[in-house]
């Protein structure tokens, strides 16, 4: 089975929907030479040319635009903003054009493109380069919003966010783009709204993205010496959240942590505890747990980041007092 | 420049119906029939007509809060447009966009905007997508000299010209963006002066010209056709009512009476009519069926918007995110 990085899975989904469909290309801040923020995109400047691969201005509302307005005239385009940071630099062509456009209009028109930008803390960037935004796209109808963990669902959600006639928000992460795992070279995509079972349990459920997905990952499996039995659920895609597959597993666990890196306060794992609590409350044995990023900015200092990094320990932490009732 | 007799009746008729229907509109809001935020365009005419006549109908525009007339000019037809005011199911945007979001994409009208300056790096990006796609289009986007001070001008702009895009920028300068003057706002005395900026041309013409404006506009619209880039045109002209419908006696508590009374000698229909009448292309008898058949329309249009149903609430589910095929 071969092996390849998020990075590159992103990057081979790219290439496959550049090369087979002439509507798609790629426009943002040093998507060619550079590879964008990330460098996703590098070398496909080489197979693809200037037309497809489109430098832009540090204009974010412009590229935002750019994507808009090529969507609305018939071609998929796929924007990058480099940071999620800096989406508070073109929120209105994200909030009230991108989002609203095929309502405000009555379904008139279509804007099938896709915004993909990086979220997470990492690396001492600091609290400007380091912000999990997502959860204002969650709060705005119209969006479709995907947080990928695994080199495969990489490819096949954003293969899918490609195919997709709304406007997607696809949200990479910075701590993964460099782990492996299998990647089938054919083409295939990942449904949106459907929810992925990474580890089958019988215990606690734990609902995690991106690189917490990895932290449950790793503390279930030393929870199986304790004789405790984590069922880890990736909803994949966040808006819309698969809520039956997460129903089903704290109808058989009673017990449920929610692990996601956006601020605590309003965040991703706050709706999913509220939607639980409202319609699975008779099912539940122990109050829900949210863990996410303290409600402070991200600090920049490298103990104090490491602190700050919701991870491993908080899941241990979040485990003990779900298994006390 | 020649226009021929049938166009300069054309050209006439268009300002016509513009007058009529936002003065109706100003009388229907007034009187509790239309909801919202209503922005009427007279006075401004000359505009949107002279604009839009040299446009083809393959060609497109984007419009702003004050943006009846636009949709008028591009063929926008009155009980569609009054069925969307009054919310009705059958308008253009099946009641779900009003009067600031009017859109008639089969018109190549990609929506009026409510946000200030909204549609100008969206247009910037129906530029890239025209060249993209290689077709003779062009797109025309309107905003007032509220929008230029926003980023989104700069931005779209700066993109439209370093892609020499396919983009005419039309600034209606009203002279006031709400109570503020746009010498205040700006501290120029001719807003076009800002293409140098952007390395492309800028030209100050009377809005109030019908003549004028065609002239102007024809000249930048086949110039962005032949493929030389975009243009920024500024028209200057005068609004007679406030700045929304429902603002207290006109705008007078900011704006001298003595000017709103000067502008309406500079009325640019009264203008064009004179014109005609002096140079025999048009008799009394003829305008005067001409406004008959004006208020017949306008009277259609209310019966159908009177008549027709309002949206059943499950649309505003079905029109929150396209659902899979």
């Amino acid at each position: 089975m071969r092996e390849i990085t998020v990075r590159e899975a992103l990057r081979e989904s790219l290439r496959y929907n550049l090369a087979h469909n002439d509507k798609v290309f790629l426009a943002g801040e040093d998507v060619s030479v550079v590879g964008g923020g990330m460098g996703v995109s590098k070398g496909l400047i080489d197979e693809f040319g200037e037309k497809r691969i489109v430098d832009t201005p540090i204009s974010e509302n412009a590229i935002v635009g750019l994507g808009i307005g090529a969507a609305l005239t018939g071609l998929r385009p796929v924007v990058e903003i480099m940071y999620i940071d800096f989406v508070t630099c073109c929120a209105d062509m994200i909030l009230n054009q991108m989002a609203k456009i095929h309502f405000i209009f009555g379904g008139q028109v279509k804007v099938p493109m896709v915004l993909k930008t990086v979220s997470g803390t990492s690396g001492g960037n600091a609290a400007q380069h380091s912000n999990n935004f997502y959860p204002m796209f969650l709060n705005t109808p119209g969006l479709v919003v995907m947080a990928p963990s695994t080199p495969y669902d990489s490819k096949g959600m954003f293969n899918m966010a490609i195919e997709d006639d709304n406007p997607v928000i696809f949200i990479e992460h910075k701590r993964i783009y460099n782990i492996k795992g299998h990647v089938p070279e054919d083409h295939y995509t990942v449904p949106i709204g459907v929810a992925d079972v990474k580890k089958e349990g019988q215990d606690i459920t734990i609902v995690a993205t991106q690189a917490l997905v990895y932290d449950a990952l790793s503390v279930a499996e030393d929870m199986e010496e304790e004789g405790i039995s984590i069922e880890v659920i990736d909803p994949r895609t966040l808006n819309p959240l698969d809520k039956a597959t997460i129903f089903e597993s704290v109808k058989k666990t009673g017990r449920l942590i929610i692990a996601d890196e956006s601020c605590l306060n309003c965040g991703f794992a706050s709706e999913v505890a509220s939607s639980v609590a409202e319609e699975m409350f008779d099912y539940l044995d122990a109050p829900v747990v949210r863990i996410g990023s303290p409600d402070t900015s991200a600090p920049y200092s490298h103990p104090l980041e490491l602190e700050y990094i919701p991870g491993k320990e908080e899941i241990r932490e979040a485990i003990k007092k779900v298994k006390k009732i | 420049m020649q226009i021929s007799d049938k166009n300069n009746i054309e050209l006439l008729r268009t300002m016509k119906r513009i007058r009529t229907f936002d003065e109706t509109c100003q009388k229907l809001f007034v009187a509790g029939r239309i909801p919202g935020a209503l922005h009427c365009y007279t006075g401004e005419e000359a505009i949107a007509t002279g604009v839009c006549k040299v446009l083809e109908p393959s060609d497109y525009i984007l419009s702003t809060h004050r943006g009846h007339g636009h949709l008028i000019a591009k063929g926008g037809e009155f009980k569609y447009m009054l069925a969307e005011l009054f919310g009705k199911s059958t308008g253009y945007c099946k009641g779900m966009g009003g009067s600031m979001h009017l859109a008639s994409v089969k018109h190549g009208i990609l929506g009026a905007n409510g946000i200030v300056g909204g549609g100008i790096c969206i247009a910037a990006g129906v530029g890239f997508s025209i060249k993209y796609q290689g077709t003779d289009q062009v797109v025309v986007c309107f905003f007032g000299d509220g929008g230029i001070s926003t980023g989104f001008f700069h931005e779209g702009l700066n993109l439209a010209s370093i892609h020499n895009a396919p983009v005419v920028f039309v600034c209606e300068n009203n002279l006031y963006s709400i109570s503020m003057t746009s010498k205040r706002a700006t501290g120029l005395d001719k807003l076009s002066t800002r293409a140098v900026s952007y390395n492309m041309p800028g030209e100050t013409v009377d809005g109030n010209d019908i003549l004028a404006v065609y002239e102007s506009a024809y000249n930048a619209i086949e110039r962005a056709r032949a493929g030389k880039g975009p243009t920024l045109l500024e028209y200057i002209t005068y609004r007679w009512r406030g700045h929304h419908a429902g603002e207290a006696g006109d705008g007078l508590f900011y704006r001298e009476k003595k000017e709103l009374e000067s502008w309406k000698t500079k009325d640019p229909i009264r203008r064009y009519q004179a014109l005609l009448l002096k140079e025999g292309k048009i008799t009394e008898e003829k305008i005067e069926k001409m406004e008959m058949d004006i208020q017949q329309e306008m009277d259609d249009a209310i019966e159908f918007a009177n008549n027709s149903p309002y949206p059943k609430a499950e649309s505003i589910i079905e029109l929150s995110m396209l659902k899979k095929e």
